[in-house]
């Protein structure tokens, strides 16, 4: 159980952090439902549907990656090379496969809650989507690898300017490439297949068809479930490098 | 013997940190390792720790390989620098140290309440620790060591950076902790605080413990009484067996000196011909 502290300890400053957590969650989703829901997108069909329903289940897969993959990178990458709080854990009788999946969840409990924001705004803006427990299960796993993603990139990335470059380099063209605002059927084949490889593609996907249908994609949880635990072992062991 | 170390090393490339390093400490000993910053002396408290991985040699705690799990429920650390985190208060700093410790809901909040008053910050339990002042945060250091009740309290530079009326606080808890019958192994660039505190003192210089004993031991191996002469090319030294022979030295000398006590820093200065400092 002592994935149980790490978590703890990530719950409390959150607790004591929620409404600036809150508010900070409900900008970005919002200026991309009024620009692509309301703006660019009023009188767009897409799949036979209106377009603000189409681009909903993506900002919400943009929004899991975003949050869980900077809450648990950012702030372990601060701890590890200039707050040093890292060591607390590295001395600590806690595994290394225990600390990972504490930070991973809460990771989760973030993006859950930044997704649950994006829904109500959703819905507050007409969007009509099924919501069943696949949906949430597709969020949690989203949020699960971009979490453990956010690890590797924190314990390996040795400046906090780097960082900012991971993000840059890889965390903002998936957001606007992997299915989120259009098809990546739309670029062309060698692009699409490059795309189709990266999980958030598969994550957007897979919460569109069960926002419409109401149906999971098994194939796209598949590969989410695979990257998951890919990931998860990758930050495993970059967790037990870590000691010079 | 509750930490043995054997031939303990660490390199970084061609740099040796810490070089064959042999030292064996006995439970309820305080024991300082001195020497000057880069002497090696908080690799070797790192390894011990397993901060970091020795390229070779052998350390045990309680008879276990530091590598081993366990040992973690047996040392208390302290690190150098700051590392408290600053975004929970002191007694959620406690309960996180107390819960990765797996200690009983019951038992950690009176062990929390107790080493809150013993390091006497009980009244600002509830502050977020970032409004604490240093000498502070380092007690909260301390007591947050002390959590999960270890038998060995590593204590990496404690009073480095810190006034000299906190520093005597600090001071004034290892002794009170050592009293209860821990161990404490701590590093430091103080003299004095060596002196004061310390049953036995590790000289360390270059990665190498290059001398080892009691304070009066070490002391007494240069002299009693030393002489510093201060001349136009700098200070020069000379030991001498009692303050009798040393006034005789200087009945002839015609410049300026100064006749004192033996302390540690002469020890020092003599077996490296530098000054801890330097």
């Amino acid at each position: 159980m002592s994935f149980y502290a790490v978590f703890w300890r990530e719950m409390v400053t959150l607790k004591r952090t929620f409404f600036k957590f809150f508010a900070s969650r409900l900008v970005s989703p919002l200026l991309y439902l009024i620009a692509f829901g309301w703006g660019l997108g009023r009188g767009i069909k897409m799949d036979g549907g209106n377009y603000m329903e189409y681009v909903v289940p993506g900002i919400i897969a943009l929004s899991a990656m975003s949050t869980s993959f900077n809450a648990v990178g950012t702030s372990l990458n601060i701890s590890r090379l200039y707050n040093k709080t890292l060591e607390e854990y590295l001395i600590a009788p806690v595994t290394t496969q225990a600390f990972v999946l504490g930070k991973a969840l809460s990771g989760v409990a973030r993006g859950l809650i930044a997704s649950l924001i994006i829904l109500g705004l959703a819905f507050i803006f007409g969007a009509h989507l099924i919501l069943n427990g696949w949906f949430f299960l597709v969020i949690i796993l989203t949020c699960f690898l971009f979490s453990t993603l956010g690890i590797i990139a924190a314990m390996t990335i040795n400046s906090h300017e780097d960082m900012g470059n991971f993000n840059t380099f890889i965390i903002l063209p998936m957001s606007f490439l992997c299915g989120t605002f259009f098809s990546p059927n739309q670029l062309p084949d060698t692009v699409a297949f490059f795309i189709e490889i990266l999980p958030l593609t598969h994550a957007s996907l897979c919460l569109r068809e069960i926002a419409r249908n109401g149906n999971i994609l098994p194939i796209s949880l598949g590969v989410l479930v695979v990257y998951t635990l890919a990931l998860y072992a990758g930050a495993v062991l970059v967790m037990q490098r870590v000691r010079d | 013997m509750v930490i043995q170390i054997n031939k303990l090393t660490k390199k970084y490339g061609d740099l040796t940190a810490v070089d064959n390093l042999d030292l064996h400490i006995q439970k309820k000993e305080v024991f300082a390792l001195l020497g000057p910053n880069g002497a090696g002396k908080t690799t070797t408290i790192r390894m011990l720790t397993m901060l970091t991985i020795p390229t070779g040699g052998k350390a045990l705690i309680n008879a276990q390989d530091v590598t081993s799990n366990k040992v973690k429920k047996e040392i208390g650390v302290v690190p150098q620098h700051m590392n408290l985190d600053l975004e929970l208060t002191a007694w959620e700093n406690l309960e996180l140290h107390g819960r990765l410790h797996r200690m009983p809901r019951d038992k950690l909040k009176a062990r929390i309440n107790e080493l809150l008053t013993f390091v006497e910050i009980n009244s600002r339990a509830f502050e977020l620790v970032s409004n604490f002042s240093g000498g502070m945060k380092r007690r909260l250091m301390i007591a947050r060591a002390l959590m999960h009740y270890p038998s060995i309290l590593f204590l990496d530079e404690p009073t480095t950076g810190l006034d000299p009326q906190t520093r005597r606080k600090i001071w004034d808890l290892i002794r009170r902790l050592n009293a209860t019958g821990l161990t404490v192994l701590l590093t430091t660039h103080y003299i004095e605080e060596a002196q004061i505190l310390c049953h036995r003192v590790g000289i360390m210089d270059k990665g190498r413990l290059i001398a080892l004993g009691t304070p009066q031991e070490l002391m007494k191996k240069v002299g009693e009484v030393v002489v510093e002469f201060f001349g136009g090319t700098g200070t020069s030294y000379k030991f001498f067996a009692s303050r009798q022979q040393a006034l005789e030295y200087v009945s002839h000398f015609r410049g300026d000196f100064l006749i004192r006590e033996v302390s540690l820093e002469d020890v020092f200065v003599e077996i490296t011909g530098r000054k801890v400092g330097d």
